[in-house]
């Protein structure tokens, strides 16, 4: 009873709290912290005040006409239906306010494909459903995921101030530098927004476009996966942190060293505990969204891991499904997406997690051999 | 009119069939159209009983109703049905009823294929409907289906998906060589072009368009196909496809689809907006003119709808200047309309209140389609809620209002008898009222910074959430009122005489209501 009972309670403040404390009725764009997204934000307002204008002339005739003219008041019909230069004029000035708006728009554009002379350049790669960033000059990269807990999603829990606008690792870049993107997906198409920068650009498989911004505020920027992606479009956010330039170069080092700290754990002797351990994440990131924190998946699209034959009997085909994935379904190729570690962690917690009790473990440097061999 | 005379002493001999057969067999165009209207406005109600499963979930944050996989299925499903189910249905419905009438025939040219035409259609949404119910579920991937999350990441449905659209593009197809075939050979004696009614204006290009991008939809489902089931790689990159392909041939079909479903509505509006003002349309010859030049420049603007894809900049720049010159044209339509309003003797029966509802919000739909088409501010807009505000502006008010606009119009010509101008006033005021309180709030959504398709959003989109839902569902049991309104007035109601509106032209008006099962046996002189 108390278990429902507390659970009541924070289902109420759950859904009651977005109304009360996080009322929001912003109507118009931000204008954003780069050049771009201000230019756009004022080509924006410039066309909804010619469309504003627009509006007031034509509809204030009508309106003049269903005050006026109403048949009711004794209106009389005039006969007039033709008037050559009126319709010349109307079809005029319409194209002139259109030219006026193209040549601002124009320049706007031409300046957003311009990305010659970045400082930085950093790969995106989209995948169901998180966001892979590759330093490529600095050679780390990693996965940035929902960090919104499940329990906030489903309303257990009251929801916290960047509900579904958070990640475990954000995009990390430096402010005042021209930072380059290159965009591309592993899976489906999917795309890049964070509106305050006004980029936004599609990840597409097998192709790379292209991308660019700079940021002159320090500050945490959010925003979201905007191309219909699958089922978890809705929760795959995009965060970026702008810092000086200083604390960007401190990190850049932190995470080459985590790098090069990530690839001696191959060679390491691991215990079937320890990648059980590592395995859990490793799974809860990669795999749970598809197959299910508990392994049940969502079949037949996800197909339970549970009991299922590859995950108990068969080691080499589970290895292989895993590295390689399996073409024509939504089973991706984790071999270049995770680590040998990771991979040996996930396979390993799969086999004995559930009730898949085999017993059986699959060390790093048995992963590293088998994508050697290929 | 003797043709009328004659008509009548037929009806004793040649009325309809009884029984079942009268409707599995019939090759009577107002029967026809009865039908695609009737199957339409069933359709309008599925889908928008999904509409209001998708409002339901997005009332509040977080997931109360619906679980991600089945409200992308609801998206989908609503779109496909809303477009290819309801709104073109509908059209293809009053283009069965009235061109005959309007131009002075005595049925369609080619009856055996209209009854043949309408009869695919429940065949293929019962095979789309069906996918609900199918393991994997329904289509999941928006009615764009967008390569390869339809292909390759498809659920086991699409291919079913895929024959249901192939059966409706047959359907359409062979609608729009009926409407052609009848317009160009069919017209009453002296109806030269350019004195045809403006809906037959708009109907004979909207036929065009069908016939020259219903193939092109075939095309990119059969690819789809081949991907799916025969291992080709059209839209698969890693087989050396290309998926932006996909994009480029289904919005060559899409953007002559959005005049589809919106150019016979024009032609609509500019007859009840001359009935109900009580004098001529302004600018019927550049009308006539306005409506070609929307046509032929809906093929020149497909990638406005790709400018975040990475198309080069010549291109976007090309597409960013075709697609504003749409606004010219368009921009003429409505000023004819004002402009003949004004000056005019205007009364608002619910046809006229529709009509002038439809004219100030396809306007604001347009505007937001100027500034959609402002490719650099369109990176902040695309796939945003304020897309989603856009094309419900032209679609709701546009599309659906002016199909609603129609109905009040003829349907004394249909049953005989006045609908209720009471009950259809409400039906009005509280659609108008339900669908800006559903709708526009999504443009603040979506200026904001909401994408569209997600069945979860972050909390500072609660609260136009909220509100925007209320108006859905306000707007959605409205139109269960309307369904009252049409029964009862086929049920009975005040006798309606011939020409029911005083202002309104057209030889539809010369035929007595209800329209005898046959007319125009013998063709009016139009002078």
């Amino acid at each position: 009873m108390r278990v429902h009972a507390k659970r009541a309670v924070a289902l109420a403040a759950g859904l009651l709290s977005p109304a009360v404390v996080m009322a929001d009725w912003t109507m118009n764009m931000a204008p954003g912290v780069t050049g771009t997204s201000n230019q756009i934000f004022s080509l924006h307002m410039t066309i909804l005040w010619i469309c504003v204008a627009i509006g007031v002339v034509v509809f204030g005739v009508m309106f003049w006409s269903i005050f006026a003219h109403r048949k009711s008041q004794g209106a009389k019909p005039a006969n007039f239906h033709e008037n050559t230069v009126v319709e010349i004029l109307w079809t005029i000035i319409p194209l002139a306010i259109l030219v006026a708006m193209a040549v601002p728009a124009t320049a706007t554009l031409v300046e957003m494909y311009d990305t010659s002379e970045s400082e930085v350049d950093i790969k995106v790669t989209g995948y169901q459903w998180r966001w892979r960033y590759e330093y490529i000059n600095d050679d780390f990269g990693y996965f940035s995921s929902l960090s919104t807990p499940r329990e906030q999603i489903e309303n257990r829990q009251a929801k916290g101030e960047n509900y579904l606008l958070e990640v475990d690792n954000p995009l990390v870049i430096p402010v005042g530098k021209k930072v380059r993107f290159l965009l591309t997906a592993n899976d489906v198409i999917h795309s890049w927004w964070v509106p305050e920068f006004g980029v936004k650009k599609d990840a597409i498989p097998g192709f790379i476009n292209e991308t660019w911004t700079r940021v002159d505020e320090p500050g945490i920027y959010r925003g979201q996966c905007t191309e219909l992606c699958g089922k978890d479009h809705g929760f795959m956010p995009v965060v970026v942190e702008a810092v000086p330039e200083e604390e960007y170069n401190a990190w850049v080092a932190e995470q080459r060293a985590a790098a090069e700290t990530e690839r001696q754990l191959t060679e390491k002797d691991w215990t079937l505990d320890e990648l059980m351990e590592r395995g859990e994440k490793a799974y809860a990131s990669a795999c749970a969204s598809c197959h299910q924190p508990d392994g049940t998946g969502m079949p037949p699209a996800f197909p339970a891991l549970k009991g299922s034959q590859i995950a108990t009997e068969d080691m080499a085909a589970h290895i292989d499904i895993v590295v390689n994935g399996k073409s024509g379904t939504a089973m991706q190729a984790f071999g270049g997406q995770l680590s040998e570690v990771d991979l040996a962690a996930v396979i390993t917690y799969e086999r004995n997690a559930w009730g898949n009790n085999t017993g059986e473990m699959v060390t790093p440097k048995e992963i590293f051999d088998y994508k050697n061999q290929e | 009119m003797s043709s009328v005379a004659d008509t009548h002493s037929q009806e004793h001999h040649h009325g309809p069939a009884k029984g079942i057969s009268r409707w599995l067999l019939t090759t009577n165009h107002k029967d026809i159209g009865s039908m695609y209207l009737i199957f339409s406005f069933a359709m309008f109600l599925l889908g928008g009983s999904m509409a209001m499963v998708i409002r339901a979930e997005l009332f509040q944050p977080g997931l109360q109703i619906v679980q991600p996989e089945f409200f992308n299925q609801m998206t989908t499903m609503h779109g496909l049905i809303m477009v290819f189910g309801a709104v073109m249905p509908a059209f293809v419905g009053l283009a069965n009823w009235m061109l005959p009438l309007m131009i002075g025939a005595p049925d369609m040219a080619l009856p055996r294929m209209n009854n043949w035409s309408f009869w695919l259609l429940p065949c293929a949404f019962l095979i789309l409907v069906s996918t609900l119910f199918m393991e994997g579920g329904a289509p999941n991937f928006g009615w764009t289906f967008y390569a390869p999350l339809s292909t390759t990441y498809g659920p086991p449905s699409t291919t079913f998906f895929i024959f249901a659209i192939h059966i409706m593009g047959v359907s359409s197809i062979m609608g729009a060589i009926n409407v052609i075939a009848t317009i160009l050979n069919m017209r009453a004696p002296g109806m030269k072009m350019m004195k045809m009614p403006l809906f037959v204006w708009t109907w004979l290009i909207t036929a065009f368009l069908l016939i020259a991008v219903m193939p092109v939809l075939a095309g990119a489902v059969t690819m789809m196909l081949m991907d799916i089931n025969f291992g080709t790689s059209f839209f698969d990159a890693s087989g050396g496809g290309d998926p932006v392909l996909f994009q480029h041939v289904f919005w060559f079909f899409g953007h002559p689809e959005v005049y589809i479903m919106i150019l016979p509505a024009f032609g609509a509006i500019s007859h009840i907006v001359p009935a109900f003002s009580r004098k001529p349309l302004f600018g019927y010859a550049s009308m006539v003119y306005a409506v070609g030049a929307i046509a032929l420049l809906s093929f020149l603007v497909w990638a406005h709808h790709m400018f975040t894809v990475g198309i080069p900049l010549a291109g976007q720049l090309f597409f960013m200047y075709a697609t504003l010159l749409i606004a010219v044209p368009t921009g003429v339509k409505v000023f004819n309309w004002v402009t003949t309003m004004f000056r005019g003797s205007l009364s608002f029966e619910a046809p006229m209140l529709f009509a002038v509802a439809f004219i100030i919000l396809f306007t604001i739909g347009g505007f937001s389609g100027l500034m959609l088409a402002i490719a650099p501010a369109d990176f902040q807009y695309h796939d945003t809620y304020f897309v989603v505000a856009h094309f419900h502006y032209v679609l709701v008010p546009g599309a659906i209002f002016g199909i609603f606009a129609s109905a009040y119009f003829w349907l004394p010509k249909w049953t005989g008898h006045m609908y209720d101008e009471t009950l259809a006033k409400t039906h009005f005021w509280l659609s108008f009222i339900g669908m800006n309180l559903a709708f526009f709030p999504m443009h603040f959504l979506g200026l904001a910074g909401m994408p569209r398709r997600i069945p979860d959003y972050a909390l500072q989109f609660s609260d136009f959430n909220m509100v925007s839902s209320i108006g859905a569902f306000m707007f959605g049991v409205t139109q269960l009122l309307f369904l009252f309104i049409v029964v009862k007035c086929v049920r009975g109601g005040e006798k309606a005489a011939a020409k029911p509106w005083d202002g309104a032209e057209g030889l539809e008006w010369t035929v007595p209501s209800p329209a005898p099962y046959h007319t125009f046996s013998t063709p009016p002189e139009v002078k």
